[in-house]
């Protein structure tokens, strides 16, 4: 009798299994690697489906429900496809002396969404976070990774008008 | 890798430098990054390739003052240039020979740059973070390879423990006592963690270092390895630093290539290597048994103590955990001995303090301060007091854990007893200065929002506890509560933080404590006139809101 494990057939052929296996594979696909290897899968993908947890709970022979668990948990993981655009307030306390919830309620109407929500047409996302750590500049929008010091409601109704008619 | 070779090494770092002492260092930390500094980088660059002047162009890490950036110096005569822009690099360069460009010029002379003394951030701003022989060439690694060859373990433990370094994380613990704890633990295997996670919003210390001199937080990761006898260690970085983990990421490896880490450190017996962690955007991982849970791949969250991680941590394993401010300390006080470093500050807090500086301050940025510095010299002289003409009303440490020091207290000397006292935490060292636009409840109920929202979910007086204050303080945002409610608010802040599981629910009702303490008339306003005297508030908003008697 063999002791060794059957590694999961990959969910697709799709080259991007591989970096996912990658980054397994560097740590000796040990269990505590489950965290890392979901950073990869989004990182790979934008996001977490179900297939693409099992997968990983079955390579690393975690229960499903510690994989989906962690998933859960932790903010930064997301179980939706996001948008084409990313829109990030940031609400630390610097950012929100100096005047984040007039820009959240900027962007929730300019949108029509809410915070973790993606536009019906998934042009644009709209995420909040704890603190960006530029509380230099606050408050800080960050537009598709580019971070916007000192911002105020019109330069982000503007900048939010630029990606839905681009 | 002997003491002869590294200080070759070192000898021959400060002789390139020599060769070309003009040099023009852009800072390239997330401040003046945002501010397109590395646009300002590549102009300088071309412009020093175009005019063909002998000056080198560096990146280096922050400089500090980040409201006026991008920041760029000029060496030598230390010019510090602010709001630099791309348009700028003709002058600048043509000025690296001549006298330095006045309208840019950045005065040193300030109270800004003048009150601040620096021992984690002494490189910073001076060395390029990408590069390790810049890192030696200022006496780096000069400390691990002193201890390794000259010291026992013991004995770095009994040095760190004479130095009265205290962990910077927020609170306080006795570094020596804590090295010494896992020294004695037995175990297969000891690990060393830095914890890298800084969760606080407002809070962008851990960020610099790790952005500007990330040598130096490894070289004291090294030292305690060796110290506890650890030969395994983590780093455990927010995943909201992609730069941070970048710079780690290449410290690491240009460590491992000159033997600082990995198999026989220095031609010693010692082995040890780090790993960077990066973690999922979960504010109680912060807290040491989380983090653990973390690092082991699961589910963040804390586990009652004892043990203690000194005993069992990761793995079960006897594991030390200190902050990043912390192990950046160290290789400072074994370079320059514990006398030097227990001659700073107060009689119980020892060393300095690096503090995140923002919200209503004219200079908003990183400054480090000798501990017993006064709340007051922090925000009017360093930070130039409050911008607008407005008045100071409170400032906020600690973040969600602390609280907020009013203007009472402003002579108050600040360390960790003094801040304790009054309400506050010294915390991991963001200060956000409020002024006269900000109303308490308000900020008590944002503050509640997010204990609330990073909740774990583990115990109950947290999970449950922090809603039922988030609704009692909305209640009051919306002028629809009642003075029982104040009582109910008074009575939960009690039980949550008596019988909360781990450090976030003990100290979640912290920022309601102290506001209902120094600002008890603003609640009451909110309560008995339904009026926000800042106007913040949705009950300013509808002055005739129609009083809810729910008795």
């Amino acid at each position: 009798m063999s002791l060794t494990l059957k590694k999961p057939a990959l969910p697709s052929d799709d080259k991007r299994w591989r970096i996912v296996n990658g980054t397994m594979r560097r740590h000796g696909f040990s269990r505590d690697a489950l965290i890392e290897t979901l950073h990869t899968v989004q990182e790979s993908f934008g996001f977490l489906d179900k297939p693409s947890i099992r997968f990983v709970a079955e390579s690393l022979r975690v229960p499903p429900s510690q994989a989906y668990g962690v998933a859960t948990f932790y903010h930064l993981f997301t179980l939706k496809p996001p948008g084409k655009h990313c829109c990030l307030i940031c609400l630390g306390t610097a950012c929100y002396i100096k005047g984040a919830p007039a820009l959240l309620a900027a962007a929730e109407e300019s949108l029509g969404i809410r915070p973790g929500e993606t536009t019906p047409d998934a042009n644009t996302s709209l995420t909040t976070a704890r603190c960006i750590g530029s509380c230099s500049l606050a408050p800080a929008v960050v537009f598709d990774g580019e971070t916007l010091g000192n911002a105020d409601p019109s330069t982000l109704r503007q900048h939010l008008e630029g990606w839905h008619s681009a | 890798m002997n003491t002869e070779e590294l200080e070759q090494l070192a000898k021959d770092a400060q002789a390139a430098q020599h060769q070309s002492p003009r040099s023009l260092n852009v800072c390239l930390a997330a401040g003046c990054l945002t501010l397109h500094s590395e646009a300002v980088k590549g102009a300088l660059d071309a412009e020093v390739k175009r005019t063909g002047a002998g000056c080198r162009v560096r990146g280096v890490g922050c400089m500090g003052l980040c409201s006026l950036g991008p920041l760029v110096t000029s060496e030598p005569g230390d010019s510090l240039y602010k709001k630099v822009g791309s348009t700028d690099a003709p002058e600048i360069v043509a000025a690296t020979e001549a006298s330095p460009v006045s309208r840019l010029l950045c005065s040193r002379e300030q109270p800004f740059f003048q009150h601040q003394v620096n021992i984690v951030l002494e490189n910073s701003g001076r060395i390029d973070p990408e590069r390790i022989d810049e890192y030696i060439a200022v006496s780096g690694y000069q400390a691990l390879l002193h201890c390794l060859t000259e010291l026992t373990p013991t004995q770095i433990v009994q040095e760190i423990s004479k130095s009265g370094l205290r962990g910077r994380g927020g609170a306080g613990y006795p570094t020596g006592l804590k090295w010494g704890t896992v020294a004695k633990s037995i175990g297969a295997n000891k690990y060393v963690v830095c914890n890298a996670d800084e969760g606080d919003p407002g809070a962008f210390m851990d960020r610099s270092v790790l952005e500007s001199d990330p040598h130096r937080v490894l070289e004291g990761m090294i030292l305690a390895a060796y110290a506890v006898g650890a030969n395994r260690g983590y780093i455990y970085v927010r995943a909201e630093y992609p730069l941070a983990v970048k710079r780690l990421t290449t410290a690491i490896r240009e460590a491992r290539r000159l033997g600082f880490l990995g198999i026989q450190i220095c031609n010693t017996q010692f082995s040890f290597d780090i790993e960077i962690r990066i973690g999922g955007g979960a504010f109680v991982c912060g807290e040491e048994t989380a983090l653990i849970a973390s690092i082991e791949g699961k589910r963040g969250t804390p586990r009652p103590r004892p043990p203690y991680p000194a005993q069992a941590g990761l793995w079960e394993m006897p594991t030390l955990i200190n902050n990043v401010e912390t192990f950046a300390n160290v290789p400072a006080i074994l370079r320059r001995g514990a006398d030097w470093f227990a001659a700073i500050g107060t009689a119980k807090s020892k060393g300095t303090k690096v503090f995140a500086l923002s919200g209503k301050v004219r200079n908003v940025g990183l400054i480090e301060v000798p501990m017993g510095m006064t709340v007051r010299q922090i925000i009017f002289e360093i930070g130039g007091g409050v911008p607008e003409g407005r008045k100071f009303k409170a400032v906020q440490t600690g973040g969600p854990s602390g609280g907020c020091i009013p203007e009472q207290f402003l002579d108050l000397r600040v360390d960790y007893e003094s801040l304790k006292e009054v309400g506050s935490i010294m915390g991991s060292g963001g200060m956000i200065v409020m002024d006269d636009s900000a109303c308490m409840v308000n900020v008590a109920q944002y503050f509640m929002e997010f204990c609330m929202s990073e909740s774990c979910g583990k115990c109950i007086p947290c999970r449950a506890g922090t809603a039922q204050m988030f609704e009692l303080l909305t209640r009051m945002t919306k002028g629809t509560a009642t003075l029982r409610d104040l009582e109910l608010l008074e009575e939960l802040c009690d039980m949550v933080s008596n019988t909360s599981l781990c450090g976030l629910g003990q100290s979640a009702p912290n920022p309601v404590l102290s506001t209902l303490h120094y600002f008890r008339d603003e609640y009451l306003e909110h309560i008995e006139q339904k009026r926000c005297r800042a106007g913040v508030c949705p009950c300013s908003t509808t002055p005739s809101a129609p009083q809810k008697v729910s008795q």
